[in-house]
């Protein structure tokens, strides 16, 4: 029997340990993608505690056709959904599936020396410089981080979180988020070129 | 061709950093990205800093549940199996 049949057989079975473990390892991403939908915080916990109720009540149904973890998924994105057009508010769908064309920089362009340079065409006007090891490593920069991860549009923060914080593959988030390759691609790129300029700045202010 | 025409220049790579990071280069861009990188240092600091961005963000803590969260899930558990 595989981890999985192993794990769902304990369910069945009640082994509280084995849902304990089980809530512990999906509820931050489960709350991390219900942040696409919802609003808040509260409400993105709210979704996760409907998805695990939800899990419970088809664990006997499983198949097993698919992974537990995309089945699990799948139960969240309906539960958000369906939340959010009772709410009224409109789904970021078009925008999960397209990062939008407009082309976003990710580094001001007046950073860089004019295209047109004679010598040093889109060379750096003003370089990065390496950061402090120290202030890097200080609780107040992961405030920063986390505050510009906050700030990010939806879906460009569900990439990076899952992939950056929780650790996940990007086929994982792509088939997580239903998302192309090269969709998740340009979100992540997007997304940690912004936090990246959020750190800059708040480093630099530091140093100054 | 000239060969400046080849390279690429610093605003050209910092759009490039995720992909370069992802394997998603051609051997080609690949060799073009790491030659840049090879001669510029704004370029090399400007990398090693999205890494550290990478690295902190996983150094984040994940949100956790509640203690009381956790035990109205594992009461619902209990439910589910005596029902």
């Amino acid at each position: 029997m595989s981890g999985e049949a192993q794990l769902i057989d304990a369910l069945r079975k009640g082994d509280e340990e084995a849902f304990r473990e089980l809530v512990r390892e999906y509820q931050p991403s489960l709350v991390r993608i219900a942040r696409i939908y919802v609003p808040t915080q509260a409400a993105a916990e709210d979704v996760a505690a409907e998805t695990w109720l939800g899990v419970l009540k088809g664990l006997d149904r499983f198949e097993g056709r698919s992974s537990l973890r995309t089945w699990i998924f799948r139960i969240l994105t309906n539960i958000a959904k369906t939340r959010a057009v009772r709410d009224g508010r409109t789904l970021p769908f078009s925008a999960m599936q397209e990062p939008g064309r407009v082309p976003e920089a990710a580094v001001d362009a007046d950073r860089f020396l004019d295209p047109e340079h004679p010598r040093w065409p889109g060379h750096w006007a003003v370089k990065p410089e390496a950061w402090p090891e120290d202030a890097l490593l200080a609780a107040e920069t992961r405030e920063r981080l986390a505050e510009a991860i906050e700030a990010l549009p939806a879906t460009q923060r569900a990439v990076i979180s899952l992939r950056d914080i929780e650790g996940w593959s990007s086929e994982e988030v792509r088939n997580a988020l239903d998302l192309s390759e090269t969709n998740q691609r340009v979100l992540l790129h997007r997304a940690r070129s912004k936090v990246r300029a959020a750190l800059e700045s708040y480093l630099q202010e530091d140093t100054a | 061709m000239t060969v400046y025409a080849e390279q690429l220049s610093c605003q050209e790579l910092v759009e490039l950093v995720t992909d370069y990071l992802e394997g998603a280069l051609s051997e080609e861009e690949t060799v073009r990205f790491e030659s840049h990188i090879g001669r510029c240092d704004g370029c090399q600091a400007y990398l090693e800093q999205i890494r550290q961005t990478v690295a902190l963000s996983g150094r984040l803590s994940a949100g956790v549940l509640s203690p009381e969260a956790e035990r109205a899930l594992l009461d619902a558990f209990r439910d589910w199996r005596s029902s």
